[in-house]
């Protein structure tokens, strides 16, 4: 392989799939996060591969995450445009992309984010999730607490 | 539009009409606030939840209660060994409806009434969350603005911590459904927040900014004054110093509009010189007597419906 590879030339490094879904075009160096917000842990048994930082002519740089044998639901995933708004859903079979979907952002964001108000109910031990309406415009959007109704902006710095 | 088996927590919940019904069902109910017999809310049970020590908000509550007829449990934290033990609001609250037909929360932490909502199978009214919400205070300063001056254009001034004081946020909410032109008046550092401001410009509110009364006394109709708290200061003399220059009294007055009218939420810790009371423009102990026919409109109103089921 050359030196000077381009982004899809690096993609194939990571084998490619038969089933499954590819989260495309995530914004870089969210990809940790987007798995963390998807609920996939450490103790998953589904099998992921996880490509940070590559050239991206769309982008500058971006990440890519293949979960094999898996195909998410497109509203489960919406939340992630939380922090990565221009990630691409692919529905890959027989290793083709079958389906594309782009994320939208939720009006109601259950769980995922923490308050920005330290003397919040939702952040004691109270039996509730944390709960937040979006405001504000697509590309930057408000968080208002349902709770307290505090506002804050920056959704990376609040997750939990 | 029907009342009954909602919960008060917010004046962001509320729509212009909904607080004119509030405030037009406190004018038929006040002579039951001063003392008329009635035996409306007979067999009914309120139960005061004070996490937090208050006052006139829990006698207030008491008091309109009691006149129209319905029974009170109050319960603090002190009398209720579960509460001392550690259970959960939620818990408390899934209890609590059970045992009454309408509960009064006071809570230290904001948000609480909301989430307290969700777990109540009665109308839960927020009597104070925090630094958040206090929508029966509100209710009863519109109605004091509304008996003793008028709710529509009104040039008011907010003077003193704006930054702390709840009463203020969920007041100029409020105001904004009444074309208030709103002028903020605090010592620095205890201005109103960024995010209140602009939330409140998306309102529609019309806001100004001044470090003096002596600025605005000229141009306003009311003139609300409120705490500022020894504890937000570094030192005693600061404190004084500032709070000395946002006192209310009788020459400051002199250039004031004939029919201004002065508002406190009380406690007044020398905002306002005793001078001042015998004055025309103090409203400030007719304001706390207001929250008895406002509590009362509410109380009925949840608790019965308006009529039209
Ligand atoms: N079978 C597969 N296995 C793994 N990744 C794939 C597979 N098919 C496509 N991809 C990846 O999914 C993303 C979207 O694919 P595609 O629709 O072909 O490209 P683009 O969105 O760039 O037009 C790209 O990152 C591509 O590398
Ligand atoms: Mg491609
Ligand atoms: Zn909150």
């Amino acid at each position: 392989m050359s030196e000077k590879t381009t982004g899809d030339e690096q993609e194939l490094r990571v084998r490619k799939i038969e089933n499954g879904t590819v989260i495309d075009q995530i914004t870089a160096g969210q990809a940790l996060n987007v798995l963390k917000i998807l609920g996939i842990t450490g103790s998953t048994d589904a099998v992921i591969s996880l490509v940070m930082n590559v050239p991206s002519k769309k982008m500058g740089l971006k990440d890519i995450v293949k979960i094999e044998d898996r195909e998410l639901d497109p509203g489960e995933v919406d939340r992630i445009a939380l922090i990565a708004p221009r990630a691409k859903i692919n529905i890959i079979r027989a290793y083709d992309v079958v389906e594309k979907h782009s994320v939208y952002l939720p009006r109601v964001i259950q769980g995922i984010l923490r308050c920005a108000n330290p003397n919040c109910i939702s952040n004691t031990n109270e039996p509730v999730r944390s709960k937040f309406v979006v405001e504000g415009s697509e590309d930057k959007p408000i968080f208002r607490c349902f709770y307290c109704e505090e506002r804050f902006e920056n959704a990376i710095e609040h997750l939990i | 539009m029907v009342f009954g088996k909602r919960h008060i927590l917010s004046m962001r919940d509320f729509s212009r009409e909904e607080i004119d019904l509030i405030l037009d069902r406190a004018l038929e109910l006040e002579p039951y606030a001063k003392g008329k017999r009635s035996d409306r809310l007979k067999g009914k049970i309120l139960a005061n939840l004070f996490f937090e020590p208050s006052t006139r908000t829990r006698i207030s509550f008491e008091t309109a209660m009691k006149r129209l007829g319905g029974e009170v449990l109050n319960l603090d934290s002190t009398e209720s060994s579960s509460i001392a033990k550690g259970e959960t609001l939620a818990d408390t609250i899934r209890v609590i409806s059970a045992y009454a037909d309408i509960i009064v929360l006071r809570h230290p932490k904001e948000g609480s009434a909301r989430l307290a909502s969700e777990f109540s199978s009665v109308p839960l009214i927020n009597g104070g969350d925090g630094a958040g919400h206090h929508p029966t205070q509100t209710l009863l300063d519109l109605y004091t603005i509304k008996r003793e001056s008028r709710l529509d254009g009104i040039s008011i001034a907010l003077v003193g911590d704006l930054k702390y004081g709840r009463t203020v946020h969920s007041l100029s909410i409020a105001l904004s459904f009444y074309g208030a032109s709103i002028k903020l008046v605090s010592p620095p550092g205890l201005g109103m927040s960024e995010t209140m401001k602009s939330d409140l410009m998306d309102l529609g509110a019309e806001i100004s900014e001044h470090d003096s009364i002596q600025d605005v006394i000229g141009d306003i109709d009311v003139l609300y004054v409120t705490r500022i708290q020894k504890e937000r200061f570094p030192t005693l003399s600061e404190y004084n110093k500032v709070a000395g220059s946002y006192r209310i009294d009788k020459k400051l007055l002199e250039s004031a509009k004939d029919d201004l009218i002065i508002m406190h939420p009380l406690p007044r810790v020398g905002e306002i010189d005793p001078e001042v009371d015998g004055t025309k423009h103090a409203c400030y102990f007719k304001q706390a007597f207001y929250g008895v026919p406002v509590r009362m409109a509410l109380l009925t109103l949840l608790l019965e419906g308006d009529g039209d089921e």
